[in-house]
C-alpha cells in the first residue's frame, strides 16, 4: 500500500481527527488507493504550463472601502455555541 | 566594528515585527477593530469562521502595507497573492490563518539606523505582507478552562521581516525603535507595544567569529517592549554560547520571554513542528497594484524621519544627534519646527534660534514629559508657550538659568512665561550701573579674597560670581556681570 | 397541481386558479406522504412556508405579484437558512440553526418564492449517491432500491417526484447534474462566479458553484434570473450583467455547432445510455445543429486533478468545525487535543474525514508540488482543452454519466468506484463552465441525462439549447408512477 498506518496516523492528528484501531487499515486502504489514483498525474506533460488556482484566469481581488458596517451580535451569534460564559467561548484550558 | 565579540561568538539576530494596521475596519471584515470593546462584541460572522461566509479584502490595508514598503525603499509586487497558513489553535477560528506565502506585497528594503557610537548600519528588509490576527485567549478566572475572545481576530497586521543583518542586541533595537518610529510617521500603526499593536519576534543564533554558516536559531516570541527586547535576547545569547562550550546543541525552538525571571524558555506546546501546508487562499483573487496605485500612495507619504532630521542638519545647522531626537517623533518634531518658527517671528530661524529651540526641546521639555510618562500631544507647555520663553532669553530678559526656574513654574502653573517673570519679578539686571554698584558692595565686604584673587588664586573668580549672583537675587545677566567683575578685580 | 412546470404554475396564480396557499398546502401534503419512500428533506419548514405563501396571496391580490411570487421550492441543506437549521448533510451541524440567510436564499425570499424545506444530501456536498447523510440516504423515485445520486440527491428526488418543482442545488464536481441524470430532471451549474457563493457552505472554494435542479430549462431560466448576480460579499463572484435568461429561450438553433467529446464516448459509457444519447443528439440535428467530433486530450485527468484539489481545498474549509464556536462537540473533553479530534472525529462520518485526510496529505511538507501544484497545471491543460473546443463549436455534448442509477450500497465500500460515477461532470468543474443535464430518454426504465457545456458566461445559450429539445420531446415531463398521483 502506497501509506503505511504511522503515515494514516501523522495525517489524522494534524487533521485533528480521531481514529480507533480499527479504523486505521480502513482510512489505509482507501486512502493508498487514491494516491495511486491521483499518481496519475505523474504522467502528465506539465513543464512550462502555469499552476492554475481559479477557473476564471485574469481576474484580480476586489477592494473595499475601509468602513465599520457590521455592529455588536453577539447574543445572536452566541446562542449555536456550545460553550460560552461572559461573553467568552470555553475550551479546555490552553497551555501557553 | 560595533558588535563586542564575545569570545570569540559573534550573535546573529533577526527580527520579525507583526504591526498592527491602523485601518477603521477589519481585513477581511467590516468589524471595528478599536481597542478594548467587550469580549466577542467586535466579531462578525466572517471573524467567527461562520459555515459559508467569505473574506473581502480593505483597501486602506494595502495602500498602509504599499505605504510601508515605499518609505523603506522596498519593491512593491504588482502581483501578490493571499495563502492559507493552516493549523489548529483556538483563537484562530478559520482553522487558518489568511497570510501571504510565495507572493508578498512588499519585498527587499532596507532600514538604515545609528548605533550609540555613531556608526551606521544598513540593516536589510526582506519582506513585508499583509496578513490577519488571531484573537486571543484568558486564563484567568476559569479554572481548568480558556476563555477566547476574537475581538481582535481579523484585524490586519504588516509582518516585516528583517535580514539577519544585526549583530548585538543594541543593533537590534535600534532597528525595532526605528522601525517604531516609521510606523508612527506614516500613521499605519499607533506602535502601542502594551496594547499589542506592535509586537517582535527575535530569532537569536551565534556562530564563531569567522565562520561562514550561520548557527542554529532559536526564536524568541511576543517581546513587548524595547527594554526586554535587549535583556532578552542578550540572556538568549549568553545562554546557547553556555550550551555550545559545554558541547551541547542549540536546539531550533520557540522560546517564551519570562520578563519577571529574566530568562527565555522552550514553549512546550509548540515543541512539535507544524506542518502549515500553505497553498493559496481559493477564496480570494491576487492582488494586483499599479503604478497608479502606488502614485497614488507616493502622493501620501510624509516627510520621513531620515529626510527630515536630515533637513534639520542641513539647513537648521542642528548636531546629527540633536536631530535624531527631535525626529523620533513626527509629533516632537513639528512641535520643535513650531517653536523655531515662532522664536523666528514667522521667518527662517537663525542657526543661534534653531539651536535655542533645540536645547529646550530635547532637553528640558524631553525631561519632563519623560518626568511625567507624557507623549509630546499632551505636553503642559505648548509650542507657543515655549517659544515665549525662549523669546526672553533671547532679548536679554532672562538668563538661561533664570528660564530654567521659569519653565518649572510655567509647568505646573500653567501660565506664559511673561506672567511668571512679572510675578515674580525675575528680570535679569541689566543696567550696568546697578551691576557695578552689587559688584562694588561685594568687594567691600570680602577683602581677604580680594586680595587673595589679586595675589593670584584666580579660582576666587567663581566666588565673587557667587557673592554678586546672590547679592543680585541671582539675576544679574552673566555675561556682563563677568565682564563687570573681571575689570573692577583687575583694580 | 403537482405536475405543472414553474411557468406554468406562475400563470394559473395570477388568473387565480388557485392561491399560493392552496399550492403550497398540497405540496407540504406530498413532503409529508414522500418522506418515508424518498426521505429528500431534512427540514420541512411547514410554518413559514405558510406565512410566505400568505404574503404572496396578498401580494397577488393588491396587484404587485413578481414573475417568482408564490412559487414554491426547496433549498439544499447547504444554503444557510436564517432561523432554520442547517445541518449540510453532516452530524456535525445538527444542532446549527443559521443565524443568516446565504445571498441565494436572500434574493429568491425577496422575489417572493415560498421555501418549503431543506432537502437532503451527501455530508458536506462530499459524494455521488447521497448514501453519506447523517440523515440516512436518499431513494430514488423511479426505484426505491436505487439511488438518486449525490451530492444534490434530496433536491434531484424532490423534484423528480414533484414534491416541490424546483429546488436549489450545489456542483463541485457534478453534483448537480448527475442527480439530475439519474432523477430524469434538468439541472444546472452556472459559470463559476455567477452565482454568489456567500452562505453557501464551503467545500471546495474553486469549484462550488449554486445552482438548481427543475422540471425544464424554462423553469431553470426564470428562477437563475433571481439567483445569478454580483454579489460584493464573495470575493470570487464575477461583476457581469446578469442577462434575461427567459428572453432568449426561443431564439433559432439554425446553425448550432455542437461538439461531441471524444473522451467521453469510451468504454465506461454503458451501451444503452449511449443509445439514448446518440437519439438525443440526432433531435438536434433535425433541429438544424451540426455535430462535430471534438477532442480535448486531457480530459481523462480530470478525476485525479479533481481528487487533489477537492480535498486540499476541503481540508481547509473544514477545520472551522472544531466544538467551539458552533455544531456537534464531543462530551467531556479532557484536554483541548481531545475536543479537536473528538468533535471532528465523531461529528464528521467516513467519507469526510477521508477527503479531509487525503487533502492534508496532499498539502502536506514533501508532496505540496508533486500533487498540488501538479494537479494545478493539469487544471491548466484541461482549461486550455475546453477553450480551445469553444474556438470551434459552440456548445458541447455528451453524457451526464455513464450508467443509469445503481443500487443503494452497490457502490459504497470502493470510494474509486464512487468517484467515477463523475468521470464526465468534473471537467467542467476544472474549467469553471457552465453545464447542464437535461432528460433525453430511458435504458433499462431509468432516466438518462444529456450533458451541455458551454463557454464561461453562456447559460443563455445552453437554457435555449435545453429548451429548444424540451419543444421537441416530452422526457422532462415524465415522472415515476408511484408520485404520479395527486395525493401520496
Amino acid at each position: 500500500m502506497s501509506l503505511n498506518r504511522d503515515q494514516i496516523n501523522s495525517i489524522a492528528h494534524l487533521a485533528r481527527l480521531s481514529l480507533t484501531d480499527a479504523e486505521i487499515p480502513v482510512y489505509q486502504d482507501s486512502l493508498s488507493k487514491i494516491v495511486d489514483l491521483v499518481g496519475q498525474l505523474d504522467a502528465a506533460q506539465t513543464a512550462g504550463i502555469e499552476p492554475m488556482a481559479h477557473p476564471l484566469p485574469g481576474l484580480a481581488q476586489r477592494m473595499r472601502p475601509d468602513v465599520v458596517t457590521e455592529k455588536d451580535q453577539h447574543e445572536l451569534y452566541q446562542r449555536n455555541a456550545p460553550q460560552v460564559e461572559a461573553a467568552l467561548y470555553l475550551v479546555p484550558k490552553v497551555i501557553e | 566594528m560595533s558588535a563586542p565579540a564575545n569570545g570569540g561568538w559573534e550573535t546573529v539576530i533577526g527580527l520579525e515585527i507583526h504591526a498592527q494596521l491602523s485601518t477603521k475596519s477589519k481585513i477581511f471584515s467590516a468589524s471595528a477593530t478599536e481597542y478594548g470593546a467587550g469580549p466577542n462584541t467586535q466579531a462578525n460572522l466572517v471573524d467567527l469562521a461562520y459555515p459559508g461566509v467569505l473574506p473581502v479584502l480593505n483597501a486602506e490595508a494595502v495602500r498602509m502595507a504599499v505605504k510601508f514598503g515605499l518609505a523603506v525603499g522596498a519593491q512593491v509586487a504588482p502581483r501578490s497573492v493571499f495563502a492559507r497558513k493552516n493549523y489548529f489553535y483556538p483563537d484562530l477560528p478559520k482553522g487558518y490563518q489568511i497570510s501571504q506565502y510565495e507572493l508578498p506585497v512588499v519585498a527587499k528594503g532596507h532600514m538604515d539606523i545609528v548605533l550609540d557610537d555613531g556608526t551606521r548600519k544598513r540593516v536589510g528588509i526582506t519582506r513585508a505582507h499583509l496578513e490577519e490576527d488571531a484573537g486571543k485567549s484568558l486564563h484567568e478566572g476559569l479554572p481548568k478552562q480558556s476563555g477566547i475572545d476574537l475581538n481582535r481576530a481579523g484585524t490586519p497586521l504588516i509582518e516585516i521581516v528583517s535580514e539577519p543583518d544585526m549583530r548585538s542586541a543594541k543593533e537590534a533595537v535600534a532597528y525595532l525603535k526605528k522601525v517604531h518610529t516609521l510606523v508612527r510617521y506614516l500613521e499605519i500603526c499607533d506602535g502601542n507595544m502594551q496594547e499589542g499593536s506592535f509586537r517582535c519576534d527575535a530569532n537569536v543564533s551565534v556562530r564563531r567569529v569567522g565562520a561562514e554558516k550561520f548557527g542554529t536559531r532559536a526564536e524568541i516570541k511576543n517581546i513587548n517592549s524595547f527594554r526586554f527586547v535587549e535583556k532578552a535576547i542578550n540572556y538568549e545569547v549568553a545562554r546557547q554560547i553556555d550550551v555550545l562550550e559545554s558541547g551541547g546543541k542549540v536546539v531550533q525552538e520557540t522560546r517564551l520571554y519570562d520578563p519577571d525571571k529574566g530568562e527565555t524558555r522552550s514553549m512546550r506546546s509548540k515543541e512539535e513542528a507544524n506542518d502549515y501546508r500553505y497553498f493559496p487562499d481559493p477564496d480570494l483573487l491576487p492582488v494586483e497594484i499599479d503604478a497608479a496605485f502606488v502614485e497614488g500612495v507616493k502622493a501620501t507619504l510624509p516627510e520621513l524621519p531620515d529626510q527630515k532630521a536630515e533637513r534639520f542638519v542641513s539647513t537648521l545647522g542642528l548636531s546629527e544627534y540633536d536631530a535624531g531626537v527631535l525626529t523620533s517623533s513626527k509629533e516632537l518634531a513639528a512641535y520643535y519646527e513650531q517653536v523655531a518658527k515662532l522664536l523666528a517671528g514667522g521667518k527662517d530661524a537663525t542657526k543661534e534660534q534653531a539651536k535655542l529651540a533645540a536645547n529646550w526641546v530635547a532637553g528640558s521639555l524631553a525631561a519632563a514629559l519623560n518626568e511625567h510618562n507624557l507623549d509630546i500631544t499632551e505636553t503642559r507647555i505648548d509650542a507657543a508657550r515655549l517659544a515665549g520663553l525662549l523669546n526672553r532669553i533671547a532679548d536679554n530678559t532672562i538668563s538661561g538659568k533664570i528660564a530654567k526656574d521659569v519653565f518649572e513654574a510655567m509647568w505646573t502653573e500653567g501660565k506664559d512665561a511673561d506672567a511668571i517673570i512679572e510675578s515674580k519679578g525675575l528680570k535679569q539686571i541689566t543696567d550696568t550701573g546697578a551691576i557695578e554698584k552689587a559688584i562694588d558692595e561685594v568687594m567691600a565686604k570680602n577683602p581677604g579674597q580680594l586680595a587673595d584673587y589679586r595675589s593670584g588664586k584666580d579660582k576666587l573668580f567663581g566666588f565673587f560670581v557667587g557673592q554678586v549672583m546672590k547679592a543680585t537675587g541671582g539675576k544679574a545677566n552673566p555675561a556682563q556681570l563677568n565682564d563687570l567683575l573681571k575689570k573692577k578685580l583687575a583694580g | 397541481m403537482h405536475t405543472f412546470t414553474l411557468a406554468e404554475l406562475a400563470k394559473k396564480l395570477r388568473a387565480k386558479e388557485f392561491s399560493v396557499t392552496e399550492l403550497t398546502n398540497s405540496l407540504l401534503g406530498r413532503v409529508a406522504a414522500s418522506q418515508p419512500k424518498l426521505n429528500a428533506f431534512i427540514t420541512v419548514t411547514e410554518s413559514e412556508a405558510l406565512a410566505r405563501a400568505k404574503t404572496a396571496d396578498e401580494a397577488f391580490a393588491a396587484g404587485k405579484a413578481g414573475p417568482l411570487t408564490g412559487l414554491p421550492l426547496a433549498h439544499k441543506d447547504i444554503f444557510c437558512t436564517k432561523g432554520v437549521r442547517t445541518s449540510c448533510g453532516s452530524r456535525m451541524l445538527d444542532n446549527f440553526v443559521s443565524p443568516y440567510d446565504a445571498t441565494v436564499v436572500e434574493k429568491l425570499d425577496a422575489a417572493g418564492m415560498v421555501t418549503l424545506g431543506k432537502t437532503n444530501m451527501d455530508e458536506f456536498a462530499m459524494g455521488s449517491s447521497n448514501e453519506t447523510s447523517f440523515y440516512g440516504p436518499v431513494r430514488n423515485p423511479w426505484d426505491s432500491k436505487l439511488v438518486p445520486g449525490g451530492s444534490s440527491g434530496g433536491s434531484a428526488a424532490a423534484v423528480a417526484a414533484r414534491v416541490a418543482p424546483v429546488a436549489t442545488a450545489t456542483d463541485t464536481g457534478g453534483s448537480i447534474r448527475q442527480p439530475a441524470s439519474l432523477c430524469g430532471v434538468t439541472g444546472i451549474k452556472p459559470t463559476y462566479g455567477r452565482v454568489s457563493r456567500y452562505g453557501m457552505i464551503a467545500f471546495a472554494s474553486s469549484l462550488d458553484q449554486g445552482g438548481l435542479i427543475s422540471i425544464s430549462a424554462e423553469d431553470a431560466a426564470m428562477v437563475l434570473n433571481a439567483m445569478a448576480g454580483f454579489d460584493p460579499r464573495d470575493s470570487t463572484s464575477v461583476d457581469t450583467p446578469v442577462p434575461d435568461y427567459v428572453a432568449t429561450l426561443n431564439a433559432p438553433l439554425a446553425g448550432l455547432k455542437i461538439g461531441l467529446i471524444q473522451e467521453f464516448f469510451d468504454k465506461g459509457l454503458s451501451a444503452d445510455v449511449e443509445k439514448c444519447i446518440r437519439e438525443a443528439l440526432s433531435v438536434y440535428e433535425k433541429l438544424g445543429a451540426t455535430l462535430i467530433e471534438v477532442k480535448l486530450p486531457s480530459l481523462p485527468l480530470s478525476v485525479p486533478t479533481y481528487y487533489v484539489v477537492a480535498p486540499a481545498e476541503c481540508s481547509s474549509n473544514l477545520a472551522r468545525f472544531d466544538g467551539v464556536r458552533y455544531g456537534y462537540r464531543c462530551q467531556d473533553p479532557k484536554d483541548l487535543l481531545d475536543l479537536y479530534k473528538r468533535s471532528r472525529g465523531e461529528g464528521f462520518g467516513a467519507e469526510v474525514k477521508r477527503r479531509i485526510m487525503t487533502g492534508t496529505y496532499v498539502l502536506s511538507a514533501g508532496y505540496y508540488d508533486a500533487y498540488y501544484l501538479k494537479a494545478q497545471r493539469v487544471r491548466q491543460l484541461i482549461n486550455q482543452d475546453f477553450r480551445r473546443a469553444f474556438g470551434e463549436v459552440d456548445v458541447l455534448m455528451g453524457p451526464t454519466a455513464p450508467d443509469v442509477a445503481f443500487a443503494i450500497g452497490a457502490k459504497s465500500s470502493d470510494p474509486i468506484q464512487m468517484y467515477l460515477n463523475d468521470i464526465y461532470t468534473i471537467g467542467a468543474n476544472l474549467a469553471g463552465v457552465p453545464a447542464m443535464s437535461i432528460p433525453c430518454g430511458f435504458a433499462r426504465g431509468l432516466p438518462v441525462g444529456l450533458q451541455i457545456a458551454g463557454p464561461h458566461f453562456a447559460e443563455a445559450k445552453l437554457l435555449n439549447v435545453a429548451h429548444a429539445f424540451q419543444k421537441e420531446t416530452d422526457w422532462h415531463r415524465r415522472l415515476p408512477d408511484a408520485f404520479a398521483k395527486e395525493m401520496l
